[in-house]
């Protein structure tokens, strides 16, 4: 058995000042096998891959390669040792070509100057073949979509040889179809010899498409074992450590009045191009309405228009009576709408101020907290003391830094401010983006009981799997418009195909 | 001066922790504050060590440039603790110095560079890069010298009071407007404010040269402005009145740090200022007008440096030459002060009082005890400056600095520098 393993990564230890990373872990891959690595955010499967990649040097531990200790410096050795690596942000430069992109600093020169355009392009051509990437060579990498920019990406990697393809979260940015097509192209390099490695927190597909999985917890290994046997249950168990619950329980939404209402929406963004195109929809107490759709369909702006954050070209928005078209974000606020944005980071947070600070963002100047301008520090800190311990804010008291708490934690803290302010509409934009099962799991639950509590709720998610499990109801955004509505069972399939425009433009 | 303090820790922290939150925010936290302290005291060793290399290299003694520190020490007035009512005389140059008066004069930039600091500060803290101190200050200058040498039948009390209010109000308008077009038209303060210095520059020049409007009545052919009327002259309480003795407007200083300091960590208004400055997104996500406080936070930075302006005529100048605006250099000195004191009151305080001791001293002891060549010692202090703000830019090759006998006793060769992103 032993012979076909073309990796071995034995006893690695890293670590970062103050975490240790990575302790004692070990992983391999054979020949041919999609391997899986599972774990939660800061499990560590990313050190264990910048580590293989050549990005990190381990502080102890040994890597083989087909049976040959290595060590690596630059990623540059690892890609020289046949290790390909598609990171979740991709590295391409948009105004080149797919060609170009491929090639890129490995250029076949003529003359000695002068990229050969020729002989890179049927080259790329010729391997587009071999593995069936359906991928033009001579388009701008502008122009392409998500999914083929994806292919170009693991094209740059074959194109340098390598025969270990490592695959960061590849499916975070794919719509269904996508992930489906990406899963095709897989297991055609699977059966050319390949072997895959694929990171992962997504525990349906682990299943799908890996042979073997291991997963990782708090930089241990905590197993390694084939598909088989293997369920979503056990493997999210290992995962976090104890059972999770990860279908949501939720009683039928007893719908009440109608508090959001949205008639005939028209916003531009930025640049000035119409993106969302006469929306019309209404929320009511007590119920969750999900906004499917593909990045960049119209949702930000949607979101933003509604909270008062951007401009709107036409159209009304009322909240619980209160027309707000063309209201402040203040005035938003004191109507009773809630916001939890999608960019935690960039938005929900000033990562600078103090837990406590941040827990006051949005009523810093009334009472109690100030009275006439003069802010009151202690009562605010007593306030984030409550909240820190109702909603199990971990990492820190009232005046630890935000910046400096895990994602999970910073979203539990945005959610903390928002839902104690006791809104009556609450936005909820990607409430769970980058977060571990523990996390999910604790703000699924929280919406579904700010459900019951009567708000209503509006889910804008680009993870169908989180708008299915959680939504009454489901509007479809398509280009800024709504393309779809659907209550009660839906197949997967059905909404991604409306996701990408609907029967106009069937999936590639 | 401290040199090597062995124990405590910095390396870069990483924006992220993980595996133990509780442990690693706290620590996070603890790495903060020793980074505050540490980023300038490294600053200002770097800063002193790179003068005295020029001044050795140029003098061609070690000797010497040791020997400048310690004029410059000196001639600051700080010896004033050792002779706190004596004369002192210097045996090589047989030139006496007075470490009281040295010291008063040293307190008298200090006031000065705090509020040009504060001014700068105050703008850093809501994210704005206020470069225009200098214009506000010749604006706060202007005015108050107008009010001054007017309404001469005032009494005191009221005639300083109209007199500073109106320079403070000057000088914020003055800044405002750079607010107002950036929140407006979006036009960057840096060149804005550049732009309103030599618009100030200019209007003094005329306004105070031959046949300008506050041009000295009595002297007509002086370029030079009318002399403040007693009435509105600040009291002396160290020193003589009339030889440039140290005046109440210390006070003022000191007020308007504690005013610096309530305004931003005790009011609304500072609550915004900072969140602006931290993340306008997330300030205008909290329902904080952007604009609004771009423009409030600007003409308050302009207000400081106004009132810097009035302090200074009213205080010890009471008038003002046309040929003063060339040399004054007080307002960029406060991106400095500010920039060495992290924009906080207590560290504009003390970087005030740094600065203030090398202009003074640079300029007096050394040049008094002629160590060094007199050109050189005028420009010592720009020099140290030049390299506080080099080096504040560069507080990552400060730490880099301060870790580097760490690195080169570790053990294991592990890459501290590699580590800045941690992955998640």
């Amino acid at each position: 058995m032993a012979d076909d393993l073309v990796l071995e990564m034995r006893n690695i230890r890293k670590e970062f000042p103050g975490v240790v990373a990575n302790d004692a872990v070990s992983f391999e891959v054979r020949r041919g096998e999609v391997h899986a690595l599972l774990g939660e955010n800061g499990a560590g499967k990313s050190t264990l891959m910048n580590i293989l990649y050549g990005l990190y040097r381990p502080d102890a531990g040994e890597i083989r390669l087909n049976g040959k200790p290595v060590s690596f410096t630059s990623a540059r050795d690892a890609i020289q040792a046949g290790i390909g690596m598609v990171h979740q942000h991709f590295m391409l430069i948009p105004v080149m070509t797919v060609a170009e992109n491929i090639v890129l600093g490995t250029e076949p020169v003529r003359e000695g100057i002068f990229l050969d355009e020729r002989v890179a392009d049927s080259r790329v051509a010729d391997m587009a073949k071999t593995f069936r990437f359906e991928v033009d060579p001579d388009a701008r990498v502008e122009d392409i979509g998500v999914g083929q920019q994806q292919r170009v990406e693991i094209m740059k990697a074959l194109y340098r040889n390598a025969d270990i393809l490592i695959l960061d979260e590849p499916t975070a940015v794919l719509t269904p179809q996508e992930a489906t097509d990406l899963f095709e192209i897989l297991r055609t390099l699977q059966r050319e010899g390949l072997s895959i490695i694929f990171i992962s927190h997504k525990l349906n597909e682990v299943l799908e498409i890996a042979d073997r999985i291991t997963v990782l917890r708090r930089g241990k290994t905590i197993e390694t074992i084939p598909r088989e046997g293997a369920t979503e249950e056990s493997l999210a168990r290992a995962m976090v450590g104890r059972d999770v619950l990860l279908r949501v329980d939720k009683q039928p939404a007893q719908a009440g009045d109608v508090l959001l209402t949205v008639r005939d929406l028209h916003v531009r963004d930025d640049r000035l191009i119409e993106k969302v195109r006469g929306v019309s929809f209404e929320v009511r107490a007590g119920e969750i309405v999900g906004i499917a759709g593909v990045d960049g369909n119209g949702q930000t702006e949607l979101i933003d228009a509604l909270t008062g954050l951007r401009r709107i070209e036409s159209g009304t928005v009322t909240i619980a009576g209160r027309e707000l078209s063309h209201a402040s974000a203040r005035a938003a606020l004191d109507a009773g709408m809630g916001h939890i944005p999608e960019d935690r980071q960039r938005r929900g947070l000033v990562l600078e101020f103090s837990i406590a600070e941040n827990l006051a963002l949005h009523d810093y100047a009334k009472p109690p907290d100030a009275r006439l301008g003069w802010t009151f520090p202690k009562r605010v800190v007593q306030r984030a003391k409550g909240l820190i311990r109702e909603f199990d804010i971990r990492g820190g008291g009232p005046f630890t830094r935000a910046g400096g708490l895990s994602g999970g934690n910073q979203q539990k803290l945005v959610a903390a401010r928002e839902i104690s302010r006791d809104p009556r509409v609450l936005i909820a934009a990607q409430p769970t983006r980058g977060l571990d099962v523990g996390a999910i799991e604790y703000l699924h639950r929280r919406l579904i009981a700010e459900r019951d509590e009567g708000r209503a709720i509006l889910l804008v998610s680009l993870e169908l799997e989180e708008i299915l499990s959680l939504s009454d109801r489901i509007l479809v955004l398509y280009e800024g418009e709504i393309v779809g509505e659907h209550t009660g069972d839906v197949s997967e399939e059905e909404i991604g195909l409306e996701m990408l425009g609907g029967g106009e433009e069937e999936a590639a | 001066m401290t040199d090597q303090g062995p124990s405590l820790p910095t390396p870069p922290p990483p924006p992220q922790g993980s595996a133990e939150p509780g442990t690693f925010a706290s620590r996070l936290a603890v790495k903060q504050r020793a980074g505050g302290i540490i980023v300038p005291i490294v600053t200002l060793i770097l800063a002193f060590l790179v003068a005295g290399v020029v001044v050795a290299a140029t003098q061609h003694s070690v000797h010497t440039a040791l020997l400048a520190f310690r004029d410059i020490f000196n001639g600051a007035g700080l010896n004033w603790i050792f002779h706190p009512t004596t004369t002192v005389l210097d045996a090589k140059t047989n030139l006496t110095h007075i470490p009281s008066y040295n010291l008063s004069q040293t307190l008298l930039q200090t006031t000065t560079l705090i509020l040009t600091g504060l001014a700068v500060a105050f703008a850093f803290r809501a994210g704005l890069f206020n470069i225009g101190g200098q214009g506000q200050y010749f604006i706060g200058i202007i005015v108050a010298n107008w009010v001054g040498v007017s309404f001469a039948s005032m009494s005191a009390t009221p005639h300083i009071l109209l007199a500073i209010v109106a320079a403070t109000l000057a000088g914020a308008a003055w800044a405002g407007i750079a607010g107002v077009l950036k929140a407006t038209v979006g036009a960057h303060e840096v060149i804005s404010t550049i732009m309103l210095n030599y618009i100030a520059f200019y209007v003094g020049y005329w306004i105070f040269g031959d046949g300008g409007p506050l041009q000295n009545s009595t002297q007509p052919f002086t370029p030079i402005s009318g002399s403040v009327a007693p009435s509105a002259q600040l009291p002396v309480f160290w020193g003589t009145q009339g030889f440039q003795g140290l005046d109440i407007g210390i006070f003022i200083a000191l007020g308007a740090l504690v005013v610096f300091w309530v305004l931003l960590n005790r009011t609304t208004l500072g609550y915004e200022v900072r969140a602006v400055g931290f993340n306008p997104d997330a300030a205008a996500y909290g329902g904080i007008s952007v604009k609004k406080n771009i423009i409030r936070a600007m003409a308050i930075s302009g207000a400081f440096a106004g009132l810097a302006g009035a302090v200074d005529m009213l205080g010890y100048l009471h008038s003002f030459a046309q040929g003063d605006f060339a040399v004054s250099q007080v307002g960029f000195l406060g991106i400095a002060v500010a920039l060495l004191g992290r924009n906080t009151a207590l560290g504009t305080l003390l970087g005030a009082f740094l600065f203030g001791g090398l202009l003074f001293g640079t300029t007096h002891g050394l040049n008094a005890g002629s160590v060094i060549d007199p050109t050189l010692a005028g420009n010592l202090t720009f020099i140290i400056v030049g390299l506080v703000v080099l080096f504040v830019g560069a507080n990552v090759l400060v730490l880099w600095v301060w870790n580097a006998p760490r690195r080169l006793f570790r053990r294991r060769g592990k890459d501290a520098t590699k580590t800045a992103e941690l992955p998640a």
